[in-house]
Order: structure tokens, then sequence, then C-alpha cells
């Protein structure tokens, strides 16, 4: 099992720990991880991407230009990142604020409407959480467990009593994902 | 005991100075190496290990505070990105007259002058064949993995002090700002300096210990460089480090290091899936550089393929190794852009097996 991914959207949106919590939780998965973020004048620009590699082999490259799985959560993000995703692959994107729908027919589609529900949740931080969840309802590439451990690695232990916040998160993701598209 | 964690290349490599029982670390702020300092500044390393972080004034004075450190006999260190390591050339030029230990690590980035922050490998030449003045080499090692960026900090200081000369990480933004899995190894003790050549003080029945890069006399100069250069051969015989992947039945050979190499390996797997029998050969050490290794696979490869983020560095080194016994090709991107695998693969096919 290899999984490359890129996940990309504003800066704030929580992209780049997106990224390092599939890590982590794959770390604790005992596969092999790589996470690469841009850090270029993008990154002053108000945009952030991250690639993430989850793999039970030996990761030779950190860097790609086409992805099993691209997560987009803003417009400048789908315009950019729709068409690097491998034929049959999978395109999740945050629908608040997206103007134009994807257009690609060769790959699989999901939509989430993270945002609202992290209002709804009173906690606009888990967005990106809920975005988690939504990606391994579809793609189950990490148990839930590793995933906690994972948060635990990943925040400072002062955080910790925000984990059973940020479970419930990922399994209101795994509730709202809705298929968009699907291949036969 | 060891220990696995997650870690960004620039981190792993902060902490693993720490761990090396680095003595000092003197540097001044750049992306894309920042986090080296930052996380040492964080980490408060004079409480672990009474280990001294300063953040000097510029580049110059940190490269020359580590002359000084060195020459008291103490494991030194410095990092920077390629503008700043063009400034600390004089006094590396100078840590490698007076024969000193330190360490270097230089996160490359695109230039010339400041360039871009995007990665790059434009350094080769600057590391490899002396950005300073004078005849001097640094021992320079390569890392491909945040893993080897941990590994060859202990190496490195090792090889310093073995050799009394400076050696230098080539490291770029990629393994720097990239996150992976990581073995810490076991802290090392801070190790009291006990060396003949240190200036600790003059003891009364000890003659004084003079550190200087000149000599007035020609005659004098002459045998500095021709101690150095019997330094140097030692280290071209003993410390040359390489890794060979699927190289035994291979037809064609890519080289490349650091970064580059990690995305070659990928061009690699496409072209063996596509029944191309093409190999790897990845330099560790840059100098002193497998030589040998790419002369003994020159007699069997029908060419090879050099991949590097710049317009043609290393490939004059294997040009010389290979002394034309195969054809040598170049494929690069540069300013900071990562060529993907599928260039490098077309490049193969096009330069090297069609050309």
């Amino acid at each position: 099992m290899t999984e490359e991914i890129i996940i990309a959207g504003f800066g704030g949106q929580g992209v780049l720990s997106m990224g390092q919590i599939l890590c982590y939780s794959g770390v604790m998965q005992e596969k092999e991880v790589s996470w690469m973020p841009s850090y270029g004048p993008e990154m002053r620009g108000g945009t952030a991407n991250c690639t993430a590699i989850i793999s039970d082999d030996q990761i030779s490259s950190p860097v790609l230009n086409t992805f099993d799985t691209a997560i987009v959560l803003n417009q400048p993000s789908m315009d950019k990142f729709e068409d690097a995703v491998k034929p049959g692959g999978l395109l999740i994107y945050e629908s608040n604020g997206m103007i134009r729908k994807p257009k690609r027919k060769d790959i699989n589609i999901c939509v989430i409407n993270a945002y609202d529900e992290s209002v709804k949740m009173n906690n606009t931080k888990v967005f990106n959480m809920i975005v988690i969840g939504g990606f391994l309802k579809i793609k189950p590439i990490i148990d839930m467990e590793n995933v906690i451990k994972g948060l635990q690695k990943v925040l400072p232990e002062r955080y910790h009593h925000l984990i059973p916040l940020n479970e419930d998160a990922i399994r209101k993701g795994m509730e709202i994902i809705t298929v968009e598209h699907q291949l036969n | 005991m060891k220990e696995l964690r997650l870690m960004k290349g620039n981190e792993a490599l902060a902490e693993a100075a720490i761990r090396a029982g680095a003595d000092a670390y003197f540097g001044y702020p750049i992306t894309p190496q920042s986090e080296v300092i930052e996380y040492l500044m964080a980490n408060k390393p004079e409480d672990r290990t009474g280990m001294v972080v300063l953040q000097a004034e510029s580049e110059i004075a940190a490269i020359n505070m580590v002359y000084g450190a060195a020459g008291c006999g103490k494991k030194a260190m410095t990092s920077s990105s390629s503008p700043g390591m063009s400034l600390k050339q004089e006094g590396i030029s100078y840590i490698a007259g007076a024969e000193l230990p330190c360490l270097l690590v230089n996160v490359v980035r695109g230039g010339p002058g400041l360039g871009t922050i995007q990665p790059s490998q434009s350094d080769y030449f600057q590391s490899v064949k002396g950005g300073g003045h004078g005849d001097y080499k640094l021992i320079v090692l390569a890392p491909a993995t945040v893993q080897e960026s941990v590994d060859y900090v202990k190496l490195g200081f090792e090889l310093a002090f073995k050799y009394r000369n400076p050696v230098m990480i080539q490291s770029d933004g990629i393994i720097g700002q990239m996150m992976e899995k990581v073995e810490l190894f076991e802290q090392m003790p801070r190790v009291e300096p006990d060396y003949d050549w240190a200036t600790l003080g003059k003891k009364k029945d000890q003659p004084s210990t003079f550190i200087t890069s000149l000599q007035l006399q020609a005659e004098e100069q002459e045998k500095v460089n021709l101690r150095l250069q019997a330094k140097y051969r030692e280290i071209e015989k003993n410390e040359v480090l390489f890794e060979e992947i699927n190289c035994d039945d291979a037809e064609y050979l890519f080289t490349a290091f650091g970064s580059c190499a990690r995305i070659t390996r990928k061009a690699m797997e496409m072209a063996r899936a596509k029944g191309i029998k093409v190999g790897l050969l990845r330099p560790q050490t840059l100098y002193p550089f497998p030589t040998e290794a790419f002369s003994k696979i020159a007699d069997k490869v029908k060419g090879i393929l050099c991949v590097e983020m710049n317009a043609g560095q290393m490939i004059e080194d294997v040009r010389l190794s290979v002394n034309g016994k195969t054809r040598v090709e170049h494929f690069g991107r540069f300013g900071g852009m990562i060529p993907n695998p599928d260039e490098i693969l077309n490049a193969l096919e096009q330069k090297i097996i069609g050309g």
C-alpha cells in the first residue's frame, strides 16, 4: 500500500497539521511516511499545501507531481491540483466557498462541508479534523486508535484534553462526507 | 535508548548536534535553514548538556566564533543557507588553513545572489571545490534522508576531529523542510578537550601552541600545503561513502545526490517497471568523491545520466571518474525548481537510451 496525498488550502485552515497528523498516525501503524510542506513565497501569500506519503515500503521521492488523493480546501487549490490527481484517484473538496465544481470524470470525487459542521460544533478549529475524518472514511488506511495515538504525539501535553473533541470531529467527518462522482 | 520520532530534517539535525555532545553552535537565521537555530534556542541545550547556542550578529561573526571555539579544541558548528554560506567562506578557508575541526551545514537554496528560498543543489562547486581561497578541501557529506541528516552530524564531528578538518553537511530545502521517521542516537557526553594543538592555556613544561593560517615564508607555506595534500589523500583513501541500488544488472545508470537522489530513485522504479535496466549510484560523500565506483561501473553501463538541481556541477566529477569510458549526460532543474520523476525518466530515454 502506498498512498500519495496532497492537501491544499488557505493558511490557517490547518493544512500542514493535517498532513502531520496523518503521518504521525501512519508511524503509529508502523508505516513509512514522509511529509513535505510548501514553504516558499506561497506560504507568505495565504495558500499552503503539503505532500503526505504513507506506505508499506521505503518512500523514494518526497516530492511528487501526481497524487492518489488531493484534498482541496479552497478554489485556488482546486484549480491547481484537480489535474494532479492520478486517473482513478480521489479528489475531496470542501464545498464552502467553492465557486467551480470539479470537471474530471476519470476520478472519484467526494465533497465535505466541514466548515459549516465545525461552526455547528462551536469550534472552527476542528475544521481540519473533520476533513481528516472524511478522508479516512473513503480511504481507511489508518485505524482510529492509531490516529488518536498520532494526535497524542503531535499535540503538546497541555492540549491533550482536546483529543476527545478532535475524535468527535473525525467521527463527524466520517458521517458527513458524500460521494459526488464514483467510478465503476 | 534509541528513540523513534517524526521530525523535520533541520530539527532532527539540531537535535543530533545536542546529542553528539557539541560544545557550541553559532548561527544566523536564513530560510530554509532557520529551524536549526530555532530548535536549538527552544530546546535550551545549555540546560541539557551545557552546549552554548548563540545567534551571532552576522554570518561572518558566526564563522569566526566557530574558528575561535575550534581553536580551543571545542566541538563547534554553524549552519546557514547559500547566501549566508558565501559570507562564511573567508572564515572557512582560515579554519581549513589552520587545520581545525568544525561542522558546517549548508541547507542549499537557489542562486546566484539572494536567489530564491526554494531547494537547490547549486552550491556543489562551492562545497566541493573550495568556496574560499587557497588549496583546501572540505569533507562534504550529502544526506538524502532525515535519518542521514542525523547520522552525518555524528559522523561529521568524528571526521572533523580525526583529520582536524572542517566537515560540511550539504543538505537542501527539501531535506531540511521535510518530515520523516528518524531514529535518534543516545546522548553522548561533552568531552573536555585535551589536544596538543588546542590553545588551552600554556602550562610551564609545555611549548606554546600557536594557531594561524598565516605563513610569511613561502617555504613554510608549501610545507603546510604538502601536509594538507597528504591529509586529503588519506581522506580519499579511507572515507568514501556511496550507495548502489539495482546496479548489478544495470545497462544504464542514474547518478544523483541528496534529495535529488530520492526523486531519481522514483524515476528508476518507473523505468524498471517499463523493463529498462537502470541502476542508481548515489554519492554520500561528495568529497571524497566515489571515483573508483564510477570508474568500475563505467565498464559495464551504456551511459550515465547525472541528475542535479543545478546546471551541471557534480557531472564534472562523474566525467573525470569515468574518463571517457561511457557517455555521461546531465539533466537538471534549477533556481529552486524541483525535477519530477517523469521528466527524469524522459531525459534518460531521450539523452541516454535514444541519444
